[in-house]
């Protein structure tokens, strides 16, 4: 039983972990570069909804909404101003100029809603219990892996069958040959942002009624494994970025769990160094040997 | 041709020009210094300021020369400053003098972060672009978890050392003998250390660095390791050990690290294993970057500025760090987009002469 749950509690972390990754792995894909603003948005998301929950009193699916709809904004918003003016740039200057976007929107949070923990109201309260009460099973966590898998078939549908989705495909193939074939390029790179952005809304509503404390710092850390995973599953690659964050969450469970909770992260960590020295590309990222 | 010429020639300019500009910078502080200009917060900035110029000449080696991004520095300079703090602690009766102390302290840290590269490199540098980048940040954050829980102690017996990996463990574990004294208590970090770098020895120390580095961009084996940052699979087609020389670049950048570690460590009563953690790598790269890849020149007075800017903003307070944020970003969007550097180019007349001099 206590196997079991240790399990349950890593695939909503991971779920989690999975849901950031896919916005990682989407940006990586179409515009080659690492976005580290991106756990930011999250923590973007968590407030938004954290204001619209506990200090306006709106229903939840509303708080989620408006979180979504503040952080595609945000996102927009950020790829014109910041990341659109570099498109031709080294990938270095990109990164540099992604490092002052998080400090941006870190210290902004800072100065909007101050240093104090916020302590989060989750979405959904209770817990199943099962078994004759052995094993219990927070609502929360359920939501989470159920928010997953849907956002994990949503997006492979829409990326297989959408015209937008074609689109997205191709300027990640190739993007002088998609402008040939008339798709605009900068539209799909905005669009992905949006796309990225909308999902980092979901993923910090969920990651904050899991774990209730919201700081303005709450984005980096899950961030930064978040795109750990996306490495581990192939960065580029979006059944790559769902299967690593998953099996990045159960690792860091169970290492928790069974081994030491000190050393949750280097567990997590050498597992991904390991992975990457047999699989250079990831579990399910396509190798591509250099042409002469 | 032309442009190679040029770029030759300035930068051999460039390589006497930084060893004048630094010490007439260190010559103008220590008046400063002693005229008594400097407040007390500026002075306890020297020593930093002297650490993190080490830090980012050291790893504009990986990523300006050896055209590998490291998202991990910050772990060997960890590495170092621990090192240091266990040594010159452990040394406190043994060698009363303190420059002499530093000198060993310098040297065991140097060691041991020359280990940790070499230990590292052997995978990290078989992989390649943004799967070396994610790999060196796992190794920074695993180093900063590892000394987190590490509990050393210092009695006539000579050093224990434990780790507390399970969260059991305290100082009491160690058995200290009478008189013995705790030296780092896991995740409160090093305490009680006696702080015995110097100015002066922060500046021997970036001179050194300079003099390793330079030189070493200038050699056989850096030019070596600058072909094959240019182009991988020529050099390696011309005969060129890819492996051996990028190890080699980065096995000198981990020590030069672990060097700047023990001065930072040695400079504070105490310091805990987060302050090195990925925002300091992030911080050191940001150096790097903004001074010009490759160019040390830059990276000197990328640190001094950086490092200091936020100090000297105190007024702003709560803003300072929005400000550093927006300065970043514009000084990446002016320096990167084609538009804006080409309006540049119009409003200063000196921009084009500028531009021949700068090492790529």
């Amino acid at each position: 039983m206590e196997f079991l749950s240790y399990l349950i509690s890593g695939l909503s972390l991971g779920s989690v972990y999975a849901i950031i990754a896919l916005g990682y792995t989407m940006v990586y894909g179409i515009a080659k570069m690492l976005n580290f603003a991106h756990g930011d948005v999250i923590m973007v998301g968590g407030y938004i909804s954290y204001i619209a929950l506990s200090k306006l009193g709106l229903p939840v699916w509303v708080s989620v909404l408006l979180a979504m709809a503040v952080c595609t904004l945000l996102g927009i918003l950020i790829e014109g101003l910041a990341y659109k003016p570099l498109r031709a740039a080294p990938s270095l200057a990109v990164l540099i100029t992604a490092i002052g976007v998080s400090y941006f929107l870190q210290n902004s949070a800072l100065l909007i809603w101050g240093a104090n923990v916020k302590s989060y109201q989750s979405v959904v309260n209770g817990t199943l219990k099962l078994f004759g009460n052995q094993l219990s099973i927070s609502y929360v966590s359920i939501l989470t892996i159920l928010a997953c898998v849907v956002i994990m078939v949503g997006l492979t549908v829409f990326t297989a069958k959408t015209k937008m989705g074609k689109a997205m495909r191709a300027c990640s193939e190739d993007k002088g040959a998609a402008q040939l074939m008339g798709i605009n390029v900068n539209k799909t790179i905005s669009v992905t942002f949006a796309i990225g952005s909308a999902l980092a809304a979901i993923a910090g509503v969920l990651l904050c009624s899991s774990y209730p404390t919201l700081v303005p710092t709450t984005g980096s850390m899950p961030g930064i494994k978040a795109f750990t995973a996306a490495v581990f599953g192939g960065i580029g690659s979006i059944p790559g970025a769902f299967l690593g964050g998953l099996l990045l969450g159960i690792i860091e469970s169970f290492a928790k769990a069974y081994i030491s909770t000190q050393l949750a992260n280097t567990i997590v960590f050498a597992v991904l160094i390991v992975v990457l020295l047999v699989r250079p590309a990831g579990l399910l990222g396509k190798y591509v040997p250099e042409k002469v | 041709m032309s442009k190679l010429k040029k770029n030759a020639s300035g930068f051999k300019l460039n390589h006497y020009l930084t060893y004048i500009v630094v010490t007439a910078a260190f010559l103008a502080v220590t008046f400063m210094n002693q005229g008594g200009i400097l407040n007390k917060k500026m002075q306890g900035l020297l020593v930093p300021v002297c650490c993190y110029i080490i830090m980012a000449l050291s790893l504009n080696l990986t990523v300006g020369i050896m055209g590998e991004l490291s998202l991990g520095h910050a772990g060997f300079m960890s590495l170092g400053a621990f090192t240091g703090v266990v040594v010159s602690q452990s040394l406190v009766d043994t060698v009363p003098n303190e420059a002499v102390r530093l000198c060993i302290s310098i040297l065991f840290g140097a060691v041991i972060a020359a280990v940790a590269g070499f230990l590292i490199g052997l995978p990290v540098l078989r992989l390649r672009g943004d799967y070396l980048a994610i790999v060196t940040l796992a190794f920074g954050e695993i180093i900063m978890d590892i000394i987190n829980c590490l509990i050393v102690g210092h009695d006539s017996k000579g050093v224990h050392i434990i780790f507390n990996f399970k969260g059991d463990k305290s100082v009491a574990d160690l058995n200290l003998l009478e008189g013995g004294k705790a030296i780092i208590k896991g995740a409160q970090g090093a305490v009680g250390t006696k702080t015995i770098s110097t100015f002066f020895a922060g500046f021997v120390m970036i001179m050194i660095t300079l003099f390793i580095v330079q030189n070493f961009i200038r050699s056989r084996t850096g030019r070596a390791v600058i072909a094959i940052r240019d182009n991988r699979i020529a050099a390696e087609s011309m005969g060129v050990n890819v492996m051996k020389y990028k190890m080699i670049a980065f096995v000198i950048s981990t020590t030069l690290a672990g060097v700047a570690g023990v001065l930072y460590g040695l400079n504070f009563t105490g310091i805990t294993a987060v302050k090195f953690n990925f925002n300091t790598s992030i911080l050191v790269l940001v150096f790097v970057v903004l001074g010009g890849l490759g160019n040390m020149l830059g990276s000197i007075i990328a640190a001094t500025v950086l490092y200091i800017l936020p100090e000297a903003l105190r007024q702003f307070s709560d803003y300072r760090m929005l400000i550093y944020a927006i300065v970043l970003i514009l000084v990446m969007l002016a320096t990167n987009n084609p538009q804006l550097k080409a309006l540049l180019q119009k409003i200063n007349p000196f921009n084009k002469k500028k531009e021949g001099g700068a090492v790529q």
